[in-house]
């Protein structure tokens, strides 16, 4: 690493500074529409010079869209709390299913476990469309479009397999003997499980929560169509910003600002966890 | 002496029950009280999974385990009063070398006086009280094996389990730590299973030595009768080192004599007088034998002897190692002096009739030890 020149240095510098750039322009660029007004950002040609508004934010929070023609109610906040409510809980309920789950799969080995485990990841890779439309009229029988509940259920289809396979390979990691030797210094396997091998895994535990947080906050699919706008999250809420009176780009810039700032904060803190939990658990198992 | 473990009938499938691995074949065991057995035999031999049937960390196929005379092969490992110290990494990680040798005290409510104290002692004895401070990812591996060690020794227990305990030690810790280990563990009237490869360890520790091979347990006896009277073949070639030689022979009578033919016409004739009576008959009746030969039972002469050509001769500071060509294979022996003979030259070996293992060929079981029925 230290036998790189100056030039070199300097030369890489550059590199990723215009990679950095080429990815972060648009978000960036979104960042600019959101302080600004539908005519500063629709001019020809665009132009970085305009005088910042906080109008998009305040029309945001307060609910309340003013357009040239007329007033529109948003549920822009309602839709804020809905994505943080149905992600949250989801991943709650899938840690609660899918780590004891995962515990299972990486220490118990049973005949079919391989497939079974397998089974779930494939969840994963259909696409969700073709799920929906049963889906969607399995829940409109049992009661079920339209609630917290039925979304949290589908959104395990997101999160269960993450936690699952991501959690199981950081138990296999855990030596055997080590779990072993806690048993018979006179403790049971529930003390066992609950002291020494999910502290252990913990990093894993965590690592997986966050990304299936953040799977579960950019779902947009599975609301769009199994929830009407109350239960709505804000990746669908944002439709409603297309109005008859035109796109209104200045909130949607300003939702989307909101809706990935927790998203993005959270990746940032968990950034270690995230890099570590990936390549140590995935990777292995 | 009473009887601290008995093992009935003890089987281990890996897998589906007659169709998977099967580690450990009808294993009948008796340990008494006070007594450190050692666990002898070949890797993937099923030592381990014996012990882990023990502990309780492996379901048992078929059979009793019956400790202190309590039937334990059903209960967890919580409920079998066992302690066992681990081949490899086995250390909690989030607590110190001192936390994880005073685990199991502390679960059996000990105050912390006394925590301290006998932590303190066992450190000292297996030469870790440096780093009892430190973390285990932070110490090597033959610390971290004597952690794991101490934290098996330190508690009290119906039966300890020692699975290689000293594996990774170096050869001079090692005997260090066996004399102090063993006095420890006698000191206490503790009882022990120690598995291990180190033949050497196996005689210096153990009270009792059991041999397995593929599963099977081979024989179970003092060193002593182990080296004088091995059961069979496998236990035979397998204990001992320099290993035994062994070579093909028929028997037959000539007039009074018994005589052994070898390969390359090597023929070796005893007395009539040499055998007791039944054992004459026992190898006679056999016919084809296979023929044990310890190297540190077997002569070289210089006036007579069966005729053998030297391959190598090796002093080795306080024993000369020569192998030699006889009878179609390879023969070594073991001379206590610097032996004068060069490779290639011819010597004689003497075979006399108390250094000789006679076993069945075809079942690999010992017919006679010396002059003596097996
Ligand atoms: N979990 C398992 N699943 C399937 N087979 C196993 C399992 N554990 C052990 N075996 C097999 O059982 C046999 C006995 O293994 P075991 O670990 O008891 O041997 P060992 O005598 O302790 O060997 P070593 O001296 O190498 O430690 C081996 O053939 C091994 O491959
Ligand atoms: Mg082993």
């Amino acid at each position: 690493m230290d036998t790189t020149g100056p030039v070199e240095r300097v030369l890489r510098g550059i590199a990723i500074s215009l990679v950095i750039l080429f990815f972060m322009f648009p978000i960036f660029w979104i960042l600019l529409m959101s302080f600004q007004t539908n005519e500063t950002i629709l001019r020809v040609p665009p132009s970085m010079v305009f005088e910042p508004t906080l109008q998009n934010y305040r029309a945001l929070i307060t609910g309340r869209l003013e357009t040239q023609t007329s007033t529109l109610e948003i549920r822009f906040m309602s839709n804020l709390y809905n994505s943080f409510f149905l992600s949250a809980t989801s991943v709650a309920v899938g840690l609660l299913l899918g780590v004891p789950a995962a515990y299972a799969f990486a220490r118990l080995k049973f005949r079919g476990s391989e497939d079974i485990a397998f089974t779930l990841l494939s969840f994963r890779f259909a696409p969700p469309l073709l799920v929906l439309l049963p889906l969607t009229i399995y829940f409109q029988q049992l009661g079920l479009s339209n609630t917290y509940g039925g979304l949290i259920w589908v959104y395990q289809l997101i999160v269960l397999p993450l936690i699952l396979w991501i959690v199981r390979g950081y138990f296999e990691d855990i030596p055997a003997d080590v779990e072993y030797a806690y048993r018979i210094a006179g403790h049971d396997f529930w003390a066992t499980f609950w002291k020494v091998s999910l502290p252990l895994a913990m990093p894993g535990i965590a690592a997986a929560g966050l990304l299936a947080f953040i799977f579960a906050w950019n779902n947009f699919i599975f609301a769009l169509v199994l929830a009407s706008a109350d239960k709505q999250p804000v990746t669908v809420g944002a439709l409603a910003f297309v109005t008859a009176s035109g796109i209104q780009y200045g909130q949607i810039a300003a939702g989307i600002v909101l809706s990935i700032t927790p998203t993005f904060l959270l990746a940032i803190l968990a950034q270690r966890y995230l890099v570590e939990g990936l390549s140590l658990g995935a990777v292995k198992g | 002496m009473t009887v601290q473990l008995s093992l009935q009938g003890l089987n281990k499938y890996y897998g589906p029950v007659l169709r998977g691995v099967h580690a450990v074949k009808d294993l009948d065991m008796e340990i008494r009280q006070g007594d450190i057995v050692a666990l002898l035999g070949s890797s993937g031999c099923g030592k381990t999974s014996t012990l882990r049937m023990v502990a309780g960390f492996e379901e048992v196929s078929q059979g009793k385990i019956i400790l202190a005379g309590r039937e334990i092969q059903a209960l967890p490992p919580v409920r079998r009063n066992v302690a066992m110290a681990f081949e490899g990494y086995s250390l909690y990680p989030t607590v110190t070398v001192r936390e994880n040798i005073a685990f199991a005290l502390k679960a059996q409510r000990e105050s912390d006086a006394d925590v301290r104290a006998k932590v303190q002692d066992v450190a000292e004895m297996l030469e870790i009280a440096g780093i009892l401070d430190r973390y285990p990812s932070s110490i090597s591996g033959g610390q971290q094996q004597r952690a794991s060690l101490a934290r098996a020794l330190v508690r009290k227990a119906d039966l300890y389990l020692l699975d290689e305990p000293m594996g990774q030690l170096e050869p001079q810790l090692r005997t260090l730590l066996r004399g102090r280990i063993k006095f420890y563990i006698k000191e206490r009237g503790l009882t022990a299973i120690l598995v291990t490869h180190d033949q050497a360890e196996a005689n210096a520790m153990a009270d009792q030595i059991a041999v397995m091979e593929a599963g099977v347990l081979q024989q179970f006896a003092s060193p002593e009768q182990i080296k004088t009277a091995p059961a069979n073949l496998f236990t035979g070639t397998f204990v001992g080192e320099p290993p035994m030689n062994t070579f093909a022979a028929k028997a037959v009578t000539e007039g009074d004599a018994l005589v052994l033919r070898l390969e390359d016409n090597v023929v070796l004739r005893y007395p009539a007088t040499d055998f007791a009576p039944e054992v004459r008959a026992a190898i006679l009746s056999r016919g084809d034998v296979m023929l044990g030969l310890r190297p540190y039972s077997v002569r070289m002469s210089r006036t007579g002897g069966s005729p053998a050509q030297v391959l190598a001769n090796q002093w080795l500071g306080d024993q000369t190692h020569i192998a030699a060509s006889f009878a179609g294979g390879t023969l070594v022996l073991v001379e206590h002096d610097r032996a004068d003979v060069q490779v290639g030259q011819s010597i004689g070996i003497a075979l006399p009739a108390d250094a000789l293992h006679i076993f069945d060929p075809e079942t690999g079981r010992a017919i006679s030890h010396g002059t003596e029925m097996a």
